[in-house]
């Protein structure tokens, strides 16, 4: 029975953290790291980009083989863990195998979520989480002439991009007022919004599907109209990964529950990524933030808890990060960059968008298309709570000159 | 041994914002620069946004495609272009604006330090951006043999120790070193019980004839034709400017083929923190009290480097462990020179136990002793007269200086005026002097020469190799 004393479920960046967390401190200890994967390490964030052939599925890979060698972790592909015995402390796989652990992470990530929509799981249809996913869009792409994209998030918006830039005639269904609902507000949404429109793309908002039939993609709206496509994708967001936790005793909520150092409930087994349900910063309630800085963060949490590294600090909570590229231009938010209730925002609307959205002189949010900022600057200043008043005028006129300079007085 | 490596520093008081910085990176990586230099909080000051090649880096572990890397050969955080897919998640992982969107080509830029030779630092005008090679020094000479043994009985954070580490390191093995009674002996570098605490040939010369002593031994070495010997002192202040005065003025003036390292600690530290001729105005010691009448040394201190360019020596440089770059600078040009001829070399060296500093503010005492000119740093030879290796223009104000320091605590106002005074006047002198710098041709012409057999002009080419470890 093969054995790690730290066994890590998942391949992508909070586990690559964990790892590296593990080893500044215990150098020696055995790790396995498994995924369902046949892969090595990439990030699902590559994907549209594998999409679009602006990455291949060679560039895409994080580490290489030399890199488990040298930290001493098995690296373990084709390997779908489908139970947990918690008391035994050992994880079964799909192939029957049994892994027994001292210390688990579990970052299995999380999975498209498909609606409940009528005759959905009768026509064939894409999603994009994997690898292999990207691989069949792409392919399927060549040969289609019509698309039609259920969900305006992130994923769906890049891949309604992508495949309107090959040439197909493209229709995006969402459900909501505007494209990436939270991220943005509305003036923010609208700008992306008409750049979709521009080259062609038909957005039908506030839109629900009631029924998808076949043979390739018939797919009737709330309001009668029906869309007709080759190649139906669904990007209607994602969920954590958590059936291989049933019966374990882990307890699961939206995703698995953590506290402030990714302990999951049970003693031995940690939790970061996508798959955790940690605290929202700004709330401070449980939430599921599922983007690459978050895992990173929690990763390395977990990963320092699971070595007793005396340094590792609590979880400070999530922010919503977003960096988002559409048709060459750019989209950026940090924090509550929507919000409008109890707080302060500041729009700047001629040439490029701007929203800076604070509470009590401090910055909360900051939203912008087509005007870079530096996003980690602006997250310093919220996590940091910086109080602005002194220089609550120079903010709002130079954020970005004012931001550097804010930090690069912290940094002395 | 790990790897340590280099890094831009800046340091917003000299910053005048002037923004040739921006320009020379701009130019030089064709594009945005990738140093970017901000107003600060009042105005007239200046703040900056630059990479920190972060041991830990954010914008590496955030980075979706694998694009971002840290090279652990030269510490530079890489940015593959062909992998990047500009989807910007590593300007959210940067927490200081160290990498961001270059809008001429809309693509992210970030610094990668011009292959060791920052653009941005070659043209900063007033110093404020330093290129600090500390990373290279400890490469280099980390690895290499400390020629003293371990467990030397200094006091918590003694300085001297440190120079004394670092600077035979330096040397390596091929040396002949005479401490004269001080801190560098007692603390047990000549040994005990018949062992000495140093893995070269060391001795114990008298207070009073270091200089003479080192004078015989290289005129022997020369007579035997072993011309890869560095002869040198590892010297307290007390016996360079005091009691071995003599001895070290006869020897320069003779030209005397010796590197003489005088370690300044303001005092005779080992014996009881006794004031010396080096020990500046106001000190306090233990034979210049403060009490209801004294209020610490009524004299000002000799500036013993001065009086050593005075000797026309082939090299005479101040150095300070603050600056350690500047300090092996230094510690090379003067083992060079100390084949031609007499090679002085004064390193301050601020004394824990002795002036009342904690032992984890000392480098910091040294950093500020320099940046406020009260020992300002520069050098000196006999060709090429003086120069400053540290800017002493926009110096902090004296105060920033002995408010660190425990045996100024009682100064009065006169005193901090008169204090400030010496050093303003001291700077005026060797801004002078370094104005004359480099000299005519025919007002400097070489000393008549040395009296040793081989000469100071001698033909003999310097040697370079000196460390065999």
């Amino acid at each position: 029975m093969p054995e790690a004393k730290y066994l890590l479920v998942g391949s992508s960046h909070a586990a690559l953290e964990a790892l590296r967390a593990i080893r500044l401190v215990d150098p020696d200890g055995s790790m396995a790291m498994l995924t369902k994967d046949e892969r090595l390490p990439y990030s699902p964030t590559i994907l549209p980009y594998v999409v679009s052939g602006r990455s291949g599925p060679d560039k895409v890979l994080l580490r290489d083989p030399a890199f488990f060698a040298a930290n001493a972790c098995t690296y373990v592909p084709n390997a779908q863990a489908v139970s947990l015995d918690a008391k035994a402390r050992a994880v079964t796989l799909a192939n029957g195998e049994v892994w027994r652990y001292q210390s688990l992470l579990v970052a299995s990530g999380a999975q498209p979520a498909i609606p409940p929509v009528k005759g959905l799981d009768g026509v064939t249809y894409h999603v994009l989480r994997t690898l292999a996913d990207a691989e069949g869009l792409r392919a399927a792409m060549g040969a289609a002439k019509s698309a039609v994209v259920l969900g305006a998030g992130l994923v769906g918006l890049h891949a309604a991009e992508n495949l309107a830039e090959a040439g197909l005639k493209v229709s995006v269904v969402e459900m909501q007022d505007h494209v990436l609902p939270g991220y943005f507000d509305a003036k923010a949404s609208t700008r992306i919004e008409e750049a979709f429109t521009k080259h062609g793309v038909d957005l039908k908002l506030r839109r629900k599907v009631v029924e998808v039939s076949g043979p390739a993609a018939r797919v009737t709206l709330d309001d009668g109209n029906v869309l007709e496509a080759d190649l139906l994708l669904v990007a209607t967001g994602v969920r954590p990964v958590t059936d291989w936790l049933e019966g374990s005793g882990v307890a699961v909520d939206k995703g698995v529950v953590v506290d402030e150092a990714m302990r999951t409930n049970i003693d031995g087994v940690w939790a970061a990524g996508d798959v955790a349900q940690a605290t929202d910063f700004a709330s401070g309630k449980p939430a599921l933030i599922g983007i690459i800085p978050t895992a990173v963060e929690q990763g390395k949490i977990a990963g320092q808890g699971m070595a007793g590294d005396s340094y590792r600090k609590d979880y400070a909570g999530g922010l919503p990060v977003n960096t988002y590229r559409f048709f060459g231009r750019v989209a950026l938010s940090i924090g509550r960059a929507a919000a409008t209730e109890g707080v302060e925002a500041v729009e700047t609307d001629s040439g490029a968008y701007r929203r800076l959205v604070l509470e009590g002189n401090r910055l909360v949010g900051y939203a912008s298309v087509d005007e870079p900022f530096d996003v980690g600057i602006m997250g310093e200043l919220i996590r940091r709570r910086i109080d602005l008043t002194e220089c609550k005028d120079a903010f709002l006129a130079w954020p970005v000159e004012t931001g550097r300079r804010l930090m690069s007085e912290q940094w002395r | 041994m790990g790897v340590a490596f280099d890094s831009i520093g800046f340091k917003a008081s000299l910053c005048d914002g002037c923004g040739d910085c921006m320009t020379a990176c701009s130019k030089a990586k064709g594009g945005a620069s990738r140093i970017s230099i901000v107003p600060g909080a009042k105005a007239g000051t200046f703040e900056t946004a630059i990479c920190r090649q972060c041991g830990d880096p954010k914008c590496v572990q955030v980075c979706p495609s694998g694009a971002l890397d840290k090279d652990n050969g030269n510490g530079i955080i890489g940015w593959d272009a062909s992998k990047c897919v500009d989807c910007l998640l590593c300007t959210a992982g940067c927490a200081y604006g160290g990498i961001a969107v270059d809008e001429t080509v809309a693509r992210v830029a970030k610094c990668d330090q011009c292959d060791g030779d920052p653009a941005c630092v070659k043209v900063c005008p007033t110093g404020a951006l330093e290129f600090r090679k500390a990373g290279t020094i400890f490469n280099e000479y980390g690895g290499k043999e400390d020629l003293f043994v371990p467990g030397l009985s200094g006091c918590q954070g003694c300085n001297s120790e440190l120079i004394m580490r670092h600077a035979m390191r330096k040397i390596g093995r091929n040396s002949v070193l005479a401490t004269p009674p001080g801190c560098i002996p007692g603390m047990g570098s000549v040994g005990y019980n018949g062992k000495t605490g140093t893995k070269v040939p060391v001795f114990h010369p008298l207070l009073t004839n270091t200089a003479s002593m080192l004078s015989g031994i290289r005129r022997y070495y020369d007579r035997i034709g072993r011309k890869d010997i560095v002869v040198m002192a590892l010297a307290g202040d007390g016996g360079t400017s005091d009691c071995g005065f003599h001895a070290v003025s006869g020897a320069a003036e003779r030209g005397e083929k010796v590197l003489y390292v005088c370690v300044d600690n303001e005092g005779y530290m080992n014996t009881g923190m006794q004031r010396s001729g080096t020990t500046p105005y106001g000190s306090w010691t233990s034979t210049t009290p403060v009490g209801e009448h004294m209020k610490g040394k009524t004299q000002d201190a000799k500036n013993l480097p001065l009086i050593m360019t005075a000797h026309k020596c082939r090299y005479v440089a101040t150095a300070s462990t603050g600056y350690m770059e500047d300090l092996y600078e230094k510690l090379d040009r003067a083992i060079e020179a100390s084949f031609e001829g007499f090679s002085y070399l004064h390193i301050y060296s601020p004394c824990p136990t002795g002036w009342r500093i904690p032992a984890s503010k000392v480098i910091e005492a040294c950093r500020m002793s320099v940046d406020s000119n009260f020992n300002p740093l520069w050098e000196y030879t006999n060709t090429r007269g003086l120069r400053f290796t540290h800017s002493p223009d926009n110096a902090y104000p004296i105060t920033e200086y002995v408010k660190m320091i425990g045996k100024y605590r009682h100064l009065s106002p006169d005193q901090l005026a008169h204090i400030q005074a010496k050093v303003d006047e001291q700077v005026a002198l060797l801004k002078l002097m370094a104005a004359e710098s480099p000299p005519p041709q025919a007002a400097h012409r070489a000393p008549a020469g040395s009296s040793t057999p081989a000469g100071a002009e001698s033909s003999q080419p310097a040697r370079r190799e000196i460390a065999r470890n």
